[in-house]
């Protein structure tokens, strides 16, 4: 595969992972949060921890959007659901994860009808195909997502789909990463940025973490040449700065067109994250004039008190102050057929890809 | 516990299917036999050795690239005696048929059965058939059982030893993905067919050119991931397996990037798992490169004496990592 | 958090288009990138094209590692 393939070259990996060795000072540790959650399962699948140096630290940051949707979210999705005539189409990332009382996938069982999509535009064909139903979209997913999101419902506005709405949990990245660095418990020295959502942001929105938190930056990619490129920029800062390692497809400035979309459909408002709480101006809802194609305003969801799962230290995870071996859950009450949170049961999860690939966290 | 409903994962091949296996079914009908859950249960009749297995089939789509629900659920049946060290002989076919569906349709899998059965080289010999109403099933559904007599002993875990060769007859996920190009929500174009096709022929070359087959599986649902594990589950021995070694053919690999899947865990249908001998691994590849259906075939791993129970997968790139069995069916996934 | 991978645009139809990688062909959305020609490549994520990508950098990103001594 071409873009993909050049970026899996053994040869080069070993040269890059060499020159990190023999860059890094042996007197210190690093410690690099790798934002994303598609860094850390690349991470894994490829065992690129075993290539690097041991003060090499890597965390995992809170960049899945499945691991920080609160119950409350799907709760909302399964009372969607449960209306006459409603069929939820969701992304695949969102059909098993635990909301406080039950799942999309034990709703799908009971009779609830739940249709898996790739995209958005394929919810919308639903909604096209069948008008005698309400079709409900859920939008999950942060900057990458969200603008594909809103192309959908400027596209049902356009052709008058009057059966679609988008249930928005969608947030955005640079709030939950000023809440974290303003609040760390822990010591970050660096962070991996997560490319694709810098595809469309763009640089400037992270330069809050050099200027003001002296954080070292780099926009990777997610091949782990770009990954071990990404670090060896990272160890290698003369001063915080944000850099982009992924320039083959992130600039300076993002993509305008797809910001204006987002702009267009999508207000900021602060927003519940799992484990982490409420973060200003971090959730997108949909606007008023937009609010014919908004769930919540539509059908006005009414759910019992969500309930967060005790023990569950998910939120420790996300900001990178536990690992999933600190959990007393993990491996045991929580895995991945009996997920208790979230961060077990989105394949991308920090739990989960130390369930799957280092094998119940004994290795 | 009493609200519990089965669910689509249940029947994923996965762990969820092995709980549920164990816990009830087991638990409740397991005898001597059952207990060792191979792909056939090996019975004795008079002084012969029987294999005898059942499997039923309920793909969706009904024809996809590559095959069709008939000639899936004759090879289905043969490959699981054939992997038992058996020659098959004799199928079953149960069919659920959906009030309304074509019968252009029922006439092109029967065609599809007789081709395949010849191919096999098995006969049809008993069947039945029922109708239900629209929506009480999808078009059709099969159920086959099969028998054949066993030629071959000594098919076991309990002779797996340590620094065995672990070897495959070809590229792996073909037939999921083709079935999933064809899928609502998914579609996609792409070159990928199925590779389901009838494995007795070759295994009964392989086994003649080896006295040293400790073991047999065809990776079907959950994929080379759960049935190297399944291999392994009682714990005496690991397998350590190398990513650079395991065919993956153009398409499945792309598909399985834009998807977000692991091939480890896509079903094939006319591939095969081989455990045998070190001293005899190449000369089984090389019997198995001369027929068509082995013409990839290669080694992929080894049975280790670390690591007990579990799969090491040595990344391309140096690294490594374990490979668990699959949890529930994969889902295309965004993120 | 978010998987994009690389295919090259084989038909555009307005804002719709078919992109293809390793014979697979799939269906997308153009309508976030502007001035697409056949043969580009693109970066797909949830059925749309979010981002052209940039050969020449692309290249560069490798020439650098290539050069490097060690």
């Amino acid at each position: 595969m071409k873009y993909v393939d050049e970026y899996r070259n053994k040869r080069l990996i070993d040269k890059v992972a060499r020159e990190i060795r023999s860059v890094a000072d042996k007197g210190r540790f690093y410690n690099i949060m790798e934002v994303c959650g598609t860094h850390t399962m690349n991470i894994f699948r490829f065992g690129l921890r075993d290539l690097l140096p041991s003060n090499i630290r890597l965390m995992s940051g809170p960049g899945c959007p499945v691991c920080v949707t609160p119950n409350e979210f799907i709760d909302k999705a399964i009372w969607l659901g449960g209306l006459k005539g409603v069929i939820i189409a969701t992304f695949g990332d969102m059909f098993r994860v635990p909301g406080s009382y039950s799942s999309l996938e034990k709703e799908k069982a009971a009779g609830c009808d739940v249709r898996m999509v790739y995209s958005s535009m394929d919810a919308l064909d639903i909604a096209r195909k069948n008008p005698e139903r309400e079709v409900v979209f859920l939008g999950v997913g942060f900057e990458t997502t969200s603008p594909t999101v809103a192309q959908s419902i400027l596209a049902a506005r356009k052709d008058e789909i009057g059966n679609f709405s988008v249930l928005s949990g969608h947030k955005t990245m640079p709030e939950a990463l000023r809440s974290l660095v303003r609040g760390s418990r822990l010591n970050i020295g660096g962070f991996l940025l997560p490319g694709h959502v810098s595809v469309i942001i763009g640089k400037r929105p992270y330069e809050f973490l050099s200027k003001s938190y002296k954080k070292r930056c780099v926009i990777a990619g997610f091949e782990p040449l770009d990954i071990l490129e990404a670090i060896l920029m990272l160890i290698t800062q003369k001063r915080p700065a944000i850099e982009i390692q992924y320039t083959r497809v992130t600039g300076k400035s993002g993509n305008p067109i797809a910001r204006r979309a987002m702009e267009k459909v999508f207000d900021k408002k602060a927003s519940l994250w799992r484990g982490i709480g409420k973060i200003k101006d971090s959730g997108l809802v949909i606007k008023d004039n937009f609010s014919d194609f908004d769930a919540e305003k539509r059908f006005s969801p009414k759910i019992k008190r969500p309930k967060e799962n005790k023990g569950c230290i998910c939120g420790d995870v996300l900001q990178g102050v536990k690992t999933p071996l600190d959990c007393g859950l993990f491996g045991k009450a929580c895995n991945p057929e009996n997920p208790v949170g979230s961060c077990m049961v989105s394949t991308e999860g920090t739990c989960a890809a130390y369930y799957k690939y280092r094998g119940k966290g004994n290795g | 516990m009493g609200k519990e409903k089965i669910l689509l994962s249940h029947g994923s091949g996965g762990k969820l299917m092995h709980n549920l296996i164990d816990t009830l079914f087991l638990k409740e009908l397991g005898n001597e036999i059952s207990r060792k859950k191979n792909d056939s249960a090996v019975i004795n009749i008079g002084n012969k050795k029987i294999a005898f297995t059942t499997d039923s089939y309920v793909v969706n789509p009904i024809f996809f690239p590559g095959g069709d629900i008939g000639s899936l659920a004759i090879h289905g049946t043969v490959n699981d005696l054939a992997v038992c060290g058996a020659r098959p002989l004799y199928i079953s076919l149960g069919m659920i048929i959906e009030e309304g569906l074509d019968m252009d349709i029922l006439k092109r899998i029967t065609a599809s059965i007789k081709a395949a059965s010849k191919r096999s080289g098995i006969k049809v010999v008993t069947g039945d058939m029922k109708v239900v109403e629209k929506g009480s099933c999808d078009k059709i559904f099969i159920n086959s059982s099969g028998i054949g007599e066993l030629y071959y002993r000594g098919l076991s875990t309990d002779n797996i030893k340590a620094g065995d060769a672990i070897i495959i007859n070809g590229g792996i996920g073909e037939h999921a993905i083709s079935v999933l190009s064809k899928r609502e929500g998914i579609r996609f174009s792409s070159a990928v067919k199925s590779d389901s096709a009838p494995l007795s022929a070759l295994i009964t070359k392989i086994l003649k050119a080896s006295g040293k087959v400790r073991l047999m599986r065809d990776p079907t649902r959950g994929g080379v991931a759960t049935t190297l594990n399944e291999i392994v589950k009682d714990g005496k021995f690991g397998v350590s397996i190398d990513e650079k070694s395991i065919p993956v053919k153009r398409g499945v690999r792309e598909a399985c990037e834009l998807l977000g899947f692991d091939p480890l865990y896509l079903a094939c249908e006319g591939r095969v798992l081989i455990v045998v001998a070190k001293e005899d691994a190449k000369k089984v590849v090389n019997v198995m490169k001369k027929d068509a259906l082995g013409r990839d075939a290669r080694i992929i791993g080894r049975i280790i004496k670390e690591h007990k129970a579990r799969v090491c997968l040595n990344t391309s790139l140096g690294g490594r990592r374990i490979v668990d069995m699959l949890s529930g069916e994969q889902l295309p996934r965004i993120c | 958090m978010c998987l994009g991978i690389p295919m090259k645009v084989v038909k555009i139809d307005g804002d719709e288009g078919v992109v293809e990688a390793g014979g697979l062909r799939k269906r997308a959305n153009l309508s976030l990138t502007k001035g697409l020609r056949i043969g580009d490549y693109v970066l797909l994520h949830a059925g749309f094209a979010i981002e052209k990508l940039k050969d020449k950098e692309a290249r560069k990103t490798l020439q650098v590692l290539r050069d490097m001594h060690i």
